[in-house]
């Protein structure tokens, strides 16, 4: 084994090893958000690098906590068996939304537009649902006593560190094997050019759908570890239009076409968050937003393809350099 | 049945006209910047937030009267319109429509946090109130009819625009076919900008109906932004016609739906009519099946 292929694994080991070595609940708290958030926004780019725009990802997370959540407080229902009921839900509705965009070739601006009408429409039916859900004031899963490994509740961080990072580097395998099936080079070609991948024998309609139910999984899964670990979802934080704006905002920091770029736009979102939250107080309020903003829209018109992505370009670049002469 | 079909009813549906006058003018502007620069504002909602403040700063802090405040709001956001097109879609106008999309998006962010932090989170209004009109047991709001009649007015004064003046009619040229227009030497890039400037004084019109109804807030423009666009699509993207039958169907299932529910499922029901209405005719209600 050269030294290349031997680097994910000793970074991995290490992961592993961080919360038994370093035990500052802070710092741990600031890294569970991270790969939570991480895995959300790996979710959102299985979709996004195909030229899938989906702003409905923030129903999807919602559906994953509030069904997660509801399943639990009124039902008695286990997180262990409410987060795949939760999935499927999510799924389902990705098939409802989706298999009628794919048949009808809703694309480009259309879909982006019919997503958004999706995450409207959970946010309000959250919202609507007052009596069950908290509506916009939020909604908390009745705690245990303590941990408790059937309620999926802990109290120390290295549990929720472990399972996160299980989670995330889950999300990373899928992105891998997504990435290198038969379903890759099939969804670029419909990317490209939806006809031609037709003519060519690709299944339109399954292909995208497959991807977006994949995502779809992905994304409610997400949203029920963000429930389960922070014991409070709020319509705005686990829903709607600003969280799948986040989500795309991340991913094209980070980078859309490498499968960290997600994580490295979940790094930076969430570090420049909190250091500007620690530096300002409460007068930080908005600036975060501010600076994120500004940075989006300097990042889409300059740097296209995000922090990793223009990395790894110019590595590639540097690297046949060296080899040509 | 016949109670069904009672005041309450009349009034909803009087009301949901009178909300579409103001939908309609919304999706008039975004429709202007879509069919002409192929481009969907996201931030549209934003820029009318903006103006709402612009109106609330004049007529409370300056004791601007209100109808000497308004020309200044529509002016201060058709310059930010044009301002947007500068500064963020000339440099991206050839790059993958998704991009230029987004990069509003990254607007959205920066107009909101920007009135977080300048004007902070409190709900602000202007502190005029109008008279409630009472008509055969119906109420409607004074703002409400003001801002309907001042919409259409506005619609016709942008319809006589686009097709009475030399400027509206090379808008309308370029909006059927981009690349010829260059060729015949239209200037392009400044038929772009004033197309801009035009979509940001709809949206500074608009703000100035809404600030008499609704108070302004950071967050305002979500509440009706995703709704605009929904009519936009609805009525196919670009099409004013289809926009302005779109925005009154829309509004009725707003009231109605509200009027036996919560508001909310109005807006349930809203956006689930849209989603099916997409898979019935998803290039907009009034587009002919090819």
């Amino acid at each position: 084994m050269n030294p290349r292929q031997l680097l994910p694994w000793i970074a991995g080991a290490a992961l592993i090893a961080l919360p038994f070595v370093y035990r500052d609940s802070y710092h741990l708290h600031i890294l569970i958000l991270i790969l939570i958030w991480a895995f959300a926004y790996t979710s959102w780019s299985m979709m996004g690098r195909f030229g899938l725009v989906s702003l409905g990802h923030g129903g999807f997370m919602g559906v994953g906590a509030y069904v997660t959540a509801l399943l639990w407080n009124h039902l008695g229902v286990s997180p262990w068996l409410g987060i795949p009921v939760a999935m499927i839900a999510a799924a389902v509705l990705a098939v409802i939304v989706g298999y009628p965009c794919f048949r009808f070739r809703i694309t480009g601006h259309y879909f982006v537009l019919v997503t958004l009408a999706l995450s409207g429409i959970v946010l309000q039916v959250i919202t609507a649902t007052r009596d069950y859900t908290g509506g916009s004031l939020g909604y908390t899963p009745d705690r245990t006593r303590g941990s408790h490994l059937l309620a999926l509740q802990f109290d120390d961080k290295t549990t929720w560190y472990l399972i996160a990072l299980g989670v995330w580097a889950l999300g990373l395998v899928i992105w891998r094997w997504v990435d290198g099936s038969m379903d890759r080079y099939a969804l670029e070609a419909i990317s490209e050019d939806e006809d031609a991948a037709a003519a060519a024998g690709v299944n339109v309609t399954r292909e995208k759908l497959k991807i977006t139910v994949i995502s779809a999984l992905m994304t409610s899964l997400a949203g029920a570890l963000y429930c389960q670990y922070q014991m409070f979802i709020s319509p705005d934080t686990v829903s709607g239009i600003s969280v799948s704006l986040q989500m795309v905002f991340a991913v094209i920091v980070g980078g859309l076409y490498v499968s960290l770029g997600p994580t490295v736009g979940a790094v930076i979102t969430i570090m420049l968050a909190e250091v500007l939250r620690i530096g300002f107080g409460t007068r930080a309020v908005g600036w975060d937003n501010l600076v994120y903003g500004v940075l989006l829209v300097v990042f889409i018109i300059f740097l296209p393809k995000g922090i990793l992505g223009s990395v790894a370009e110019r590595l590639k670049a540097h690297r046949k350099l060296s080899i040509k002469p | 049945m016949m109670d069904f079909f009672d005041i309450y009813l009349l009034e909803a549906v009087v009301n949901g006209i009178l909300l579409g006058g103001l939908l309609a003018l919304l999706a008039l502007g975004l429709n202007l910047i879509f069919g002409v620069i192929d481009v969907t504002w996201i931030c549209y909602a934003e820029l009318v937030m903006i103006g709402m403040y612009g109106m609330y700063y004049m007529v409370q802090y300056f004791g601007l009267s209100y109808f000497l405040a308004a020309p200044l709001a529509i002016l201060l956001v058709a310059a930010l319109g044009a301002l947007l097109h500068l500064l963020v879609i000339a440099p991206l106008l050839s790059a993958p429509p998704i991009n230029q999309l987004l990069a509003t998006g990254g607007v959205l962010f920066v107009l909101q946090s920007f009135a977080t932090v300048a004007f902070g989170i409190d709900f602000r209004n202007l502190g005029i109130r109008l008279p409630v009109l009472q008509f055969a047991e119906m109420h409607f709001s004074y703002a409400r009819l003001l801002a309907f009649g001042a919409a259409l007015i506005g619609m016709v004064l942008v319809y006589l625009f686009m097709t009475r003046t030399y400027v509206g009619t090379a808008i309308r040229a370029i909006s059927q076919d981009r690349q010829i227009m260059a060729l015949m030497g239209v200037d392009t890039r400044r038929l772009y900008l004033i197309t801009s400037a035009l979509g940001g004084a709809l949206a500074g019109l608009a703000s100035c109906l809404l600030v008499l109804q609704y108070d302004v807030h950071p967050f305002v423009g979500l509440s009706f932004g995703p709704i605009t666009f929904l009519v936009c699509v609805l009525g196919g993207l670009g099409n004013f016609v289809g926009g302005f039958v779109a925005a009154f169907v829309f509004a009725e299932i707003i009231s109605l739906g509200g009027l036996f529910s919560d508001l909310e499922w109005g807006y349930v029901l809203a956006f689930a009519f849209f989603i099916v209405m997409m898979f019935i005719r998803p290039a907009g209600l009034l587009a002919r099946r090819s």
